[in-house]
């Protein structure tokens, strides 16, 4: 082992037992535009494995293989020995950060982003994608060059920012309509707190609609998601304490949100601290209530919208929903239940958008390209609306329906739903 | 490498289609073996034009050129064991036409063969081969492998649809064999040459193929025995009452232990053997019939009992314990070393009864399934390669298996192809005269031996 013992490294069992069939090539999008082994999950195990069996140095472009991979899951879900190559490209970049820490980093995941005040205050990631801030982030990214085109692409990428974040307009505790049947905890993402908040206002209307009183806690912090993908597990540990011990104080029956993202983060936190004997059952007991708004929706006796929503509505499967979550049949079940929306499965549904959280700015060209598949897919099915939930995907389909003039809008399901019970009321 | 030869190949080829990197050799290693060796320089062409001028440049500086797809073989015949240039074709994948009224395709070598097959059911027609790695191999491999897969029993192999190649020739002149007619009867026949000589003959960098129309429904029974031997007469009574089933898939009780201690299937595991028989066919009628009438003949010799899927969910159903098979070796064991030996249809029941023992002499699991139709056996030995004693049992036992093949009158590989991995044993296959001859065509078609050196024929 080329590491010292202090570094935390892939388990042995992790890699050794990828048989090279080949199979992931065939699912992984990055492989199939570039069609290149290295850019492949069978690459990516084999360069992880030689790297710590002392084969291979771990070279910055061995650590930016690490990082061209889209952590879409879909290689995880298809290999038949079980081996999860997204996750080792993960945690192979947490190896490179622990080596070579980078100061950034720091900076960024763990100060910024981390806390809402200080992300609202310097309103991260808004200003990041005002020139200045963006070409800071291209710099400490290591891109080299960034395109008038690729800017244009980015600015294109932000949804109509509300007047302040849904954190501060949301009250802590939104009571049930009538009845309250079930005590729901809502985990408000960054995202959805400030570039998404109407969809998370939906959410919450919905929510009351059906029994739900929803408590909104303010001080939760980052899921964590942002500081996995750059190789900081030690902070993700950290903000999976913070939201637990956050929401332990309430007694809750599940924990919602609207951010498959999100979602897929605060549901690993039982696996994260399983081996923290202080937090190991904690952590489980929170993954365990941990719901997809459209799964918990589906799973408890839901109000038929009885008003219409007249449109040919298709559905984009997030990876960290679908794969990571498992969860695709219930949100398309909620699509197809309100009168008027003419469902159409989208080609391909669960092919990656490319968004993979920064890869349009970090991996402009391969993100364009896996998007340019996303897109051609979607003009097949002649939708006026493509629905998702995640504000990730969201914006990546934003930019492309942009670039290409398409006349379709994105939005989350529940906001489809939430319109459709509006339409009702006006109806009265 | 030379940095001469490496910005003549940039020149030909482009920046992006040429890769040095210590992490590029490291990936271009290995195939779907455990075998790896790093070649010099990555080469990825985009046409048949650079093709020739790469094989050209390599010829003139006498480098190895080992062509690959997306290396999923099983028979390490990609792994560059001599260096040189790894000529990838992942990014040669167009259709160039699509004939719809001769029912031909005239494609590049790099497409994946599924998407291929998913083009041209599009239009109702039907590209048949399925070999298990048909999402991530391409079709150039496909040829140069002449691979199989379950459907072969039926439709034939891949061999049986190529009706041209575009292939460069070790001298970088390119060669077009064959074309857009069913019956050619003028010359010798290269394109069977070339298909199956695993990149030792030639770069086969374009292919004519020939298509069928897409049979639109299927039915599937899966069938069980107490007796390998009852499966056995099963297949061949099939066979001889004119029926061909789309597959005729067996799985032996080691297949069936294998599936259920790993997957929890709730297979039965008192089960001598399963056989899975497909059938399909254009109209929905002729081919209930078909499977209805191969249930009548299971019940007649001595199944213990056959169920029909009565729709697709209960298909899928039946398909699961197959499908599974790959999954559970690898679950049981580090490793796995799977052959395909081919014997002729009787002594399928002394195959498998001979293999079992193998695998008691030497208390490593051999477990076996494989295409009964056919022949076909894909026996896979379960080890861990960590364990050098094991690693000499693994040998051994590989060796005994090909005895058995070839005592049985059949041969080493059905479909996987020779590689570097059954090299050892083809003097023993095919005898003086054929490896002699072999060696000759070799030596016209590849004088410097530049091709894939080292694979198929023994020194």
């Amino acid at each position: 082992m080329p590491f010292d013992k202090n570094i935390k490294v892939p388990n042995e069992e992790e890699y050794l037992n990828c048989i090279r069939c080949g199979l992931c090539l065939a699912v992984c999008p990055t492989y199939r535009e570039y069609k290149n082994e290295t850019d492949s999950p069978r690459g990516r195990v084999a360069l992880a494995r030689k790297s710590l069996e002392d084969e291979l140095i771990l070279s910055p472009n061995l650590v930016d293989k690490m990082y061209s991979c889209f952590a879409c899951l879909a290689c995880n879900d298809i290999c038949p020995v079980g081996i999860k190559p997204a996750d080792i490209a993960m945690e192979m970049r947490n190896v490179a950060e622990q080596v070579k820490p980078s100061g950034w980093k720091n900076t960024l995941f763990g100060k910024v982003i981390a806390k809402p005040d200080t992300m609202e205050l310097s309103t991260w990631p808004l200003r990041v994608y005002e020139n200045i801030g963006l070409r800071w982030l291209v710099h400490k990214l290591r891109i080299n060059k960034i395109f008038p085109k690729q800017l244009r692409d980015l600015e294109g990428m932000l949804p109509k920012q509300p007047k302040k974040p849904l954190r501060h307009a949301l009250p802590l505790i939104s009571r049930a309509n009538n009845e309250s049947k079930y005590r729901v905890g809502f985990f408000l993402g960054c995202a959805q707190s400030l570039m998404f908040s109407e969809e998370s206002a939906a959410t919450v209307r919905v929510l009351n609609r059906n029994g739900c009183t929803v408590i909104t806690p303010k001080a939760t912090v980052c899921c964590g998601m942002p500081a996995a993908g750059y190789g900081r597990q030690d902070l993700v540990i950290e903000h999976a304490r913070t939201n637990i011990a956050i929401f332990d104080k309430e007694d809750l029956d599940v924990i919602v949100t609207d951010c498959a993202t999100c979602g897929s983060k605060l549901r690993e936190y039982g696996d994260i601290l399983n081996k923290d004997p202080e937090w190991a059952e904690r952590a489980t007991l929170f993954s365990g209530k941990i719901r997809d708004i459209s799964e918990f929706l589906m799973s408890i006796p839901l109000e038929k919208p009885t008003g219409k929503f007249d449109a040919r509505i298709t559905y984009h499967d997030p990876c960290h929903l679908r794969r990571a979550q498992k969860v695709w049949k219930e949100p398309r079940a909620l699509l197809q239940m309100i009168e008027g929306v003419e469902f159409v499965e989208l080609p391909e549904a669960d092919w990656c958008c490319g968004s993979a959280g920064s890869q349009l700015i970090t991996h402009y060209e391969t993100s364009t390209h896996v998007l340019n598949r996303k897109m051609d897919n979607l003009k097949s099915t002649e939708a006026e609306i493509i629905t998702s939930g995640c504000p990730g995907c969201q914006m990546q389909l934003m930019t492309g329906i942009q670039r290409e003039g398409l006349n379709v809008k994105v939005m989350h399901p529940i906001q489809i739903l939430d319109l459709a019970y509006e339409a009702k009321d006006e109806d009265k | 490498m030379d940095q001469q030869i490496i910005t003549k190949l940039e020149k030909i080829v482009g920046m992006k289609g040429v890769l040095t990197s210590p992490e590029d050799l490291a990936v271009y290693s290995y195939d779907g073996t455990f075998e790896e060796c790093n070649p010099d320089i990555v080469v990825l062409p985009e046409n048949s034009d650079q093709v020739s001028k790469i094989v050209e440049l390599a010829s003139q500086t006498r480098i190895p050129i080992v062509t690959r797809g997306m290396a999923s073989g099983l028979a390490a015949a990609s792994v560059p064991f001599s260096g040189g240039i790894a000529l990838v074709l992942t990014r040669m994948d167009k259709v160039i036409e699509l004939d719809l009224e001769n029912a031909i395709i005239h494609v590049e070598a790099g497409i994946v063969t599924a998407d291929l097959q998913a083009f041209v059911e599009k239009y109702g027609l039907f590209y048949p081969p399925d070999p298990s790695s048909i999402r991530h191999s391409t079709i150039g491999g496909n040829i140069a492998c002449n691979a199989g897969g379950p459907r072969c029993l039926k439709y034939g192999v891949t061999g049986d649809y190529v009706l041209g190649l575009t292939v460069v020739l070790a001298n970088g002149q390119i060669l077009k064999t064959g074309g857009k007619v069913i019956k050619d009867v003028v010359g010798y026949d290269l394109k069977s040459l070339f298909t199956g000589s695993e990149g030792t003959l030639g770069v086969i960098t374009e292919a004519l193929l020939r298509l069928t129309v897409k049979p639109k429904y299927a039915k599937t029974a899966l069938v069980e025995f107490a007796s390998i031997e009852d499966a056995s007469r099963t297949v061949d009574e099939i066979l001889l009452a004119g029926i061909v089933p789309a597959t005729l898939e067996l799985m032996d009780q080691t297949a069936i232990n294998c599936i259920e201690k790993a997957m929890n299937l709730g297979l039965p595991t008192d089960v001598a053997a399963f056989l899975l028989i497909e059938s399909d066919g254009v109209e929905l009628e002729s081919t209930i019939q078909e499977i209805e009438a191969i249930g009548h003949i299971c019940s007649k010799t001595g199944a213990t009992k056959v169920s029909i899927a009565k729709d697709e969910a209960e298909r899928a159903n039946l398909w699961k314990a197959r499908r599974s098979i790959s999954p559970s070796l690898a679950r049981l064991a580090p490793n796995k070393l799977g052959e395909d030996i081919t014997v002729p249809r009787s002594a399928i029941p002394e195959a498998i009864k001979r293999l079992k023992e193998i695998s008691n002499k030497y208390g490593l699991p051999i477990v076996i399934f494989g295409h009964a139709g056919d022949g076909n056996l894909h026996p896979n030995i379960l080890f861990d390669k960590r364990d050098p004693e094991q690693m000499k049992k693994v040998e051994q036992m590989v060796a005994e298996e090909f005895k058995i093949a070839l005592e049985l009158k059949g041969t080493l590989s059905g479909e996987h192809g020779v590689g570097t991995l059954k090299r050892p044993y083809m003097k023993g296959a095919l005898g003086e005269v054929s490896i002699g001859i072999q060696k000759q065509i070799k030596q016209v078609l590849d004088p410097f031996n530049i091709l894939n050196p080292g694979k198929v024929l023994p020194d």
